[in-house]
């Protein structure tokens, strides 16, 4: 081992199963803020996604399954980031209460210190004020996603990183803070209900004007970004970590096609 | 009341579809949201009331045995009755034997979210006696023959030009050319109306907010003063209330008073905030002849110690339901059953059974806006999540659902092979969708395309291009077990 790698902190990436899946321009985009930011990141090839469509529908056996692989395969890290305040939530918050009173519950504990959400991470761990990105600027808008601000306190953290960029103009939207409807499984099994919510999110999002919708959290995103697109918006949406790692030129927003 | 929670989905569908409700939603959502949030900031100590409110009702639930037995000593020794009702029937039929040994033919009501637990209305009518419901909110449902849509605004799905139809429709003694465009002239005919009504009933019921053990008092607390006239007026006073409304001291019901208002309607303290201690006293200028106290079970008995147990704290303050947005997206009344909203959701399987209502504990985005604003900080969304593990267990959820996760689950758990799906299928389905990027429809994502277009994947899978830019795998394999 030389100096360097002793030094840098040595990430394991959890890139979350919808970026996995839809959009793996978010996960490129944090492994290289990651990167930029003086760590060592790596990408675990055990796992799949934070366990949260069986959690959430009441599959307690399941989640746990997943959360103990979860955990063995990412507890040799310095961190554990994700891409997500839901599933970085899941993984820092509730698999602990998942595994407790299991042999797991002292790893998951351990391994819930570890783990934090990608742009929280930056800032509050890393002490980043800035990013070294310049990208095309212009003005945005930021959507606070529930688990993340909720459970994580994450709201202060990518305005900041967002501020540091020239050219970039945050335009808040009214209630940036109320859920966009997504809710994981509940916007397939409450259609309707889902849709009156994105319409009210959709609308705060067209009264600011700005040209780009941004969040930190996939599922969120694709929930607005389908509906501003089925609404014939021109507003482009984007994961905030592509901003900030200034991959806007070379990726096109969300539904802008593959590459 | 009936349940109706099993036909949420087609409630939820013809509520989202009703313009008039989606009208008094928009309007009722905002100004209960703005007005609790002034009111916590002005108050920079409100965080800690809100944990010492939740202390008082942790300390008082550990012990609630001991507190009710000192508070039916105290209301006795003040002279007045403590009647114990295990079920709703129970509670019936002891307010009933009230009523028939008094020979009563109508009776005041103050606003009651247990009366309406126990459908006390209707038993009434059955039986003969006439209720007479007094808050404005809740005459106004009277008279439409519909039940509360929220805890503190029972009317809340309602405009004023509905309220001045039903007004015109029933109160035919008054002149026709009155003016009922504003909310004053509605609660000047409303008052106008019912103050007679408190001096020929017979009993006067009302709930409770809370009971105090110390002193054997119940405190109600009201904006209309509806409460005071029907608590203090009739012969008797008869209040029903559930034994988790129990705490110790005149002290502590202070100290939850302090949250409660400013939670609920974002005052300091509500207009009246009125206490009863027994019947009347020698030299007492008014107040009823007779006390009664009838502490209602129903259920709540067999909440304490499970994972349900905190939401025993619950105050009834209605934040809950005024900050989700599956509440204001579809009002109360699609929830089918007493408790709307988050604590509905949450207590109404409880009391009714999850066979019954499913669909509440299901129908959150889980976005935990209600947990941040309890003023008791009960976890509702992770109690949401309880009822669904109950469901799951029990094999109630939909049968496709359970497929289609088992499916997922099948592969989520073996990670090399969940990779092969996924390299296979994901780059399929982003070459099905071409340019486009998008697919404005697609088999077995009907859920989610019949209201949003779906973004297809970018091309191959994070792992698959991850793997060919680093030549070998980082980090340990993923062996399937």
């Amino acid at each position: 081992m030389n100096e360097d790698t002793i030094k840098k902190p040595r990430i394991g990436l959890f890139v979350t199963c919808l970026v996995d899946l839809f959009r793996p321009s978010v996960g490129f985009a944090s492994v290289r803020l990651l990167e930029e930011a003086g760590c060592t990141v790596e990408v675990p090839m055990a796992q799949t996604c934070c366990g949260q469509p069986a959690y959430n529908s009441g599959d307690r056996e399941d989640a746990a399954a997943i959360a103990r692989q979860t955990i063995e395969a990412f507890e040799e890290f310095d961190y554990v980031v994700a891409p997500s305040g839901s599933c970085a939530g899941m993984l820092k918050k509730h698999y602990p209460s998942l595994l407790k009173g299991t042999s797991y519950e002292k790893r998951a504990e351990a391994f819930s210190a570890k783990v934090h959400e990608l742009v929280s991470f930056l800032v509050d761990v890393l002490g980043a004020t800035s990013v070294a990105a310049a990208g095309k600027g212009g003005s945005v808008t930021y959507h606070d996603s529930c688990s993340g601000l909720r459970e994580l306190g994450i709201r202060e953290q990518p305005r900041k990183l967002l501020n540091s960029i020239e050219g970039v103009e945050i335009r808040e939207m009214e209630n940036a803070d109320v859920c966009c409807g997504f809710g994981g499984t509940f916007c397939v099994k409450y259609p309707d209900i889902s849709n009156k919510i994105v319409e009210e999110k959709t609308a705060c999002i067209e009264a600011t004007g700005a040209q780009t919708l941004l969040a930190g959290d996939l599922g969120c995103l694709m929930n607005m970004a389908g509906k501003l697109h089925r609404q014939g918006s021109p507003i482009k949406v984007r994961h905030v970590a592509e901003v900030l790692a200034g991959m806007e030129d070379d990726t096109p927003a969300i539904g802008g096609g593959g590459r | 009341m009936e349940i109706q929670s099993p036909q949420f989905k087609e409630k939820a569908r013809n509520a989202l579809a009703n313009e008039q409700l989606q009208r008094a939603m928009g309007k009722a959502k905002t100004g209960f949201i703005s007005k609790r949030k002034k009111s916590v900031e002005a108050l920079p100590e409100f965080e800690d009331l809100r944990s010492s409110a939740r202390a008082i009702k942790d300390h008082t639930l550990a012990h609630l045995d001991l507190y009710l037995e000192a508070y039916e000593e105290k209301v006795k020794a003040s002279g007045g009755h403590v009647h114990w009702a295990e079920t709703a029937e129970d509670a019936r039929q002891a307010v009933l034997a009230i009523c028939r040994a008094a020979g009563a033919r109508t009776v005041t009501k103050g606003k009651s979210m247990i009366t309406e637990e126990i459908a006390l209305n209707d038993f009434l009518e059955k039986e003969g006696i006439r209720p007479v419901e007094t808050d404005l909110g809740e005459y106004i449902i009277q008279l439409r023959g519909e039940h509360p849509s929220h805890i503190i605004g029972p009317a809340l799905h309602l405009n004023k030009e509905q309220v001045e139809e039903d007004f015109r429709r029933v109160h035919t003694q008054l002149p026709e050319e009155r003016d009922l465009s504003q909310p004053e002239s509605l609660l000047g005919e409303a008052r106008e109306i019912l103050r007679p009504q408190y001096f020929t009933a017979d009993v006067g019921i009302t709930g409770a907010n809370m009971l105090i053990a110390e002193t054997g008092s119940s405190i109600i607390v009201t904006n209309e003063g509806n409460g005071d006239l029907t608590q203090t007026l009739p012969r008797i006073h008869v209040v029903v209330a559930s034994i988790e409304k129990i705490v110790p001291t005149l002290e502590d019901a202070s100290q939850i008073l302090r949250v409660l208002a400013r939670s609920a309607t974002g005052q300091d303290m509500s207009v009246y905030t009125t206490l009863s201690t027994g019947p009347r006293r020698p030299g007492d200028p008014d107040g009823p002849e007779e006390y009664h106290v009838i502490l209602l079970d129903n259920g709540r008995s067999s909440m304490l110690g499970t994972e349900f147990h905190e939401m025993l704290r619950c105050i009834r303050c209605g934040a809950c339901m005024n900050h989700c947005p599956v509440y204001h997206a579809v009002g109360g009344h699609a929830y089918g059953w007493v408790y709307p909203g988050p604590m509905g959701a949450v207590l109404t399987p409880s009391l009714v059974g999850v066979d019954k209502s499913g669909h509440l504990p299901n129908a959150s985005t889980f976005c935990g806006r209600c947990e941040s604003v309890c003023p008791m900080q009960i976890p509702l969304p992770r109690m949401m999540r309880h009822w669904r593990e109950r469901e799951f267990e029990r094999g109630l959820n939909p049968a496709t659902q359970r497929y289609g996760l088992g499916f997922w689950a099948f592969f989520a758990r073996r990670p090399r092979l969940y990779r092969l799906a996924t390299s296979l299928a994901i780059p399929t389905l982003s070459g099905l969708a071409g340019r486009r990027g998008w697919f404005r429809s697609l088999p077995l994502a009907g859920g989610w395309t019949r209201y949003r277009d779906l973004p297809a994947p970018q091309s191959r899978t994070f792992m698959q291009q991850w793997q060919a830019r680093s030549g070998a795998p980082h980090g340990r394999e993923g062996g399937d077990r």
